[in-house]
């Protein structure tokens, strides 16, 4: 049994239909959970009043804006290596899904950032590495969308993604070196647990393990969307030629 | 040096159009293409040009042999007829430009602008590319296209003398090109029909 | 007229000669043709010259404020005179069929690709450099700057040419390439404006700026030694 079996396009989606249910309903007691304990059983914050509780939204949702590109380069590098037409389609369907965790990042940062800093946008190197990162989301997608053929899309957009990748590194530094920012550090780390106390840090983790099945279940379901466009295509070329 | 099909298919944009070609053909001899629009000769053409994989089985080519002519010549309109031919001469670092301007009879044109010529003149100029890149096997896309009947005649001689000095040429044309010692392919036969393949068969498996 | 200089008479080459060889013949044409009618020759040039001028039109005559902005103005506008002329580096040969018959050549396409982004860099990054420094007087940029004003874009836009030939590379196969191939480069370009914007800031204020002119160098080498492979690969990609 080689884990490699699962990139059939036949066995994952006999795969994906079973888990996906499961998935979901994990996703929904997480999130349940996570976002109910985390907005109305915490204690507000001496400093920040009740707006910090968007935490529970913007951490996780940050979180997997960049896990999002992290597994699109991970499945083009398989497209690359193996060509198995599953991986290039997940890291199809997981862009949408990354670019819309980025935008709530940046759209609940900034409602955060309003009553504590005082404006909606500073040019925070963070703020501004997740701006470039829609930028490198928004390229990608225009690439997948603008080729016609898709194995040439598949290929196209996996070297994109392998060169956008050491380019938005690269960005990242960039950026830092650029404005050392008002962002408060990362919000949680295992050594430094005193950046946020117990109280917060137990319905954080569940609300971003509810954001990462969020994201499992986004993707499986775009995913098996897109096998079956691709399997449709595919139809259609045989009865052209037929 | 020979040029041997091994069961070879060749598919465009993903859908197999020609499949089982077997053949092999040796210095001197000439291969004529025939079959309908779309019956896959172009594909098959800029396969054997190494431009695009083949879809199954194999060719046999050695490296670095191919001299491929498309529909377009690859020529550049604003420089001269000399310019054009020595830029792919010292590209494909082949023997220099004076027999080929002389065989195509573009001597008189060697320092006109290539966008200033007729489409027959720009398509002769384009084939004397083929004899400044001194390689001897040609894959010719409807070579004849534009041509008038000298023009053809000269071309004519240009691939018999090609053969004769052991070359090898697969022509794609619906015209006579009066090479009666060629032979002919029909491609007919080995159109893919029922089988197609666009890489994602692994979901129908 | 044939101008003389090149003349082929290099029959025994070997394969890396033909490579070398090709290189070069493939930049001087590509030269000649940018000089020739209609090449777009100078459209970079003049519409760096108008950004230079439309700047201060917008943002009004104050010397200060010109001189704040003028690092970041003059490296935004070589960013975008550069892209200008982009979508033709590869588009126009693949139009014509030159670029199947350069991947049936001897010159490896890696190789195209670093002759074809020089003579880019060559007709649109060092004119630029090189008049950067009178524009830089409408922007009122401090006087040490002009130094590093040069230096900067010397040593930034070659990575501009060749991240630009990676994203042409990427969108030749494309009829309206142009705009996606703006929206795919544009983002590559962020390191090399931040790092270049900021030699300039610095310079002209007198500051350390070895940090950031190392990173600038860094991100030029590192483009020009690995993207030609990348486009290489796109390039064959969409030649299929």
């Amino acid at each position: 049994m080689s884990i490699w079996e699962y990139a059939n396009p036949k066995k994952f989606m006999q795969t994906s239909a079973w888990a996906l249910p499961w998935v979901l309903g994990l996703t929904l007691i997480c999130l349940v959970v996570g976002l109910t304990w985390g907005f109305l059983f915490t204690p507000d914050d001496f400093k920040q009043g009740s707006t910090v509780k968007i935490i529970y939204i913007h951490v996780p949702a940050a979180m997997m804006a960049i896990n999002a590109w992290g597994m699109m380069l991970v499945t083009s590098l398989i497209w690359i290596v193996r060509r198995h037409h599953v991986s290039a389609l997940a890291a199809k369907a997981a862009a949408p899904v990354g670019l819309t965790f980025t935008l709530i990042a940046l759209v609940t940062g900034a409602l955060w950032g309003q009553p504590m800093w005082g404006t909606w946008w500073a040019w925070d190197p963070r703020l501004t590495s997740f701006l470039i990162l829609t930028l490198f989301y928004f390229g990608y997608m225009a690439l997948w969308s603008a080729i016609e053929d898709p194995d040439t899309a598949a290929d196209l957009t996996s070297i994109l993604c392998l060169v956008g990748s050491v380019f938005a590194g690269l960005s990242r530094y960039a950026v830092l070196f650029w404005n050392q920012g008002l962002h408060q550090g990362a919000s949680l780390s295992l050594d430094k647990k005193e950046n946020v106390s117990d109280v917060f840090w137990i319905p954080l983790v569940i609300c971003i393990a509810g954001f990462v099945l969020l994201f499992l279940t986004m993707v499986l379901l775009r995913t098996r969307t897109e096998i079956r466009a691709r399997r449709l295509k595919a139809l259609l070329a045989r009865e052209r030629v037929a | 040096m020979q040029l041997v099909l091994n069961n070879l298919a060749v598919a465009r944009g993903g859908v197999t159009v020609l499949q089982g070609l077997t053949l092999s053909l040796s210095p001197g001899r000439a291969l004529i293409l025939r079959g309908p629009n779309g019956s896959g000769k172009t594909t098959l053409l800029r396969t054997l040009a190494g431009l695009q994989p083949p879809a199954a089985g194999s060719y046999d080519l050695p490296a670095d042999s191919v001299a491929y002519a498309a529909h377009v010549d690859g020529l550049k309109s604003t420089l001269t007829v000399a310019e054009n031919l020595r830029f792919w001469a010292e590209i494909y670092g082949g023997p220099g430009m004076d027999l080929a301007l002389q065989s195509l009879d573009l001597e008189a044109l060697a320092h006109r602008r290539a966008g200033e010529l007729s489409a027959g003149q720009k398509r002769r100029l384009g084939l004397a590319r083929l004899l400044v890149t001194g390689r001897p096997v040609w894959l010719l896309d409807e070579p004849t296209v534009s041509l008038d009947v000298a023009s053809v005649a000269l071309f004519a001689g240009v691939v018999r003398q090609h053969l004769a000095d052991g070359g090898l040429a697969m022509i794609a044309t619906h015209v006579d090109l009066g090479l009666p010692e060629a032979e002919v392919l029909d491609l007919e036969p080995h159109r893919a029909r029922l089988i197609a393949r666009d890489g994602f068969d692994e979901a129908f498996a | 007229m044939p101008p003389a200089g090149v003349s082929g008479q290099e029959e025994a080459a070997g394969p890396e000669e033909v490579g070398g060889q090709g290189m070069k013949t493939l930049l001087i044409r590509d030269l000649r043709l940018a000089m020739r009618a209609g090449g777009g020759f100078g459209l970079g040039l003049a519409f760096f010259f108008l950004l230079a001028v439309l700047v201060p039109l917008g943002v009004g005559p104050e010397g200060g404020v010109l001189a704040r902005i003028a690092p970041g103005i003059l490296w935004v506008g070589a960013l975008l005179s550069c892209l200008l002329s982009l979508d033709r580096l590869f588009a126009l040969d693949h139009e014509d069929g030159s670029l199947d018959l350069l991947a049936t050549a001897p010159i490896p396409l890696e190789a195209v690709v670093v002759a074809k982004a020089l003579a880019h860099w060559l007709v649109t990054g060092l004119p630029l450099t090189l008049v950067a420094p009178i524009l830089a007087l409408f922007l009122n940029l401090p006087q040490a700057g002009y130094v590093w004003l040069v230096v900067s874009l010397l040593l930034g836009t070659p990575a501009l040419s060749v991240i630009g030939a990676f994203g042409a590379a990427l969108t030749v196969g494309l009829r309206r390439g142009g705009l996606l191939l703006s929206l795919l480069v544009l983002p590559l370009y962020v390191p090399t404006l931040i790092f270049g914007a900021e030699v300039i800031r610095r310079g002209s204020e007198a500051m350390a700026l070895a940090t950031p002119l190392a990173l600038l160098a860094a991100i030029s080498l590192g483009a020009v030694a690995l993207l030609p492979f990348a486009a290489a690969a796109a390039i064959r990609v969409n030649l299929r």
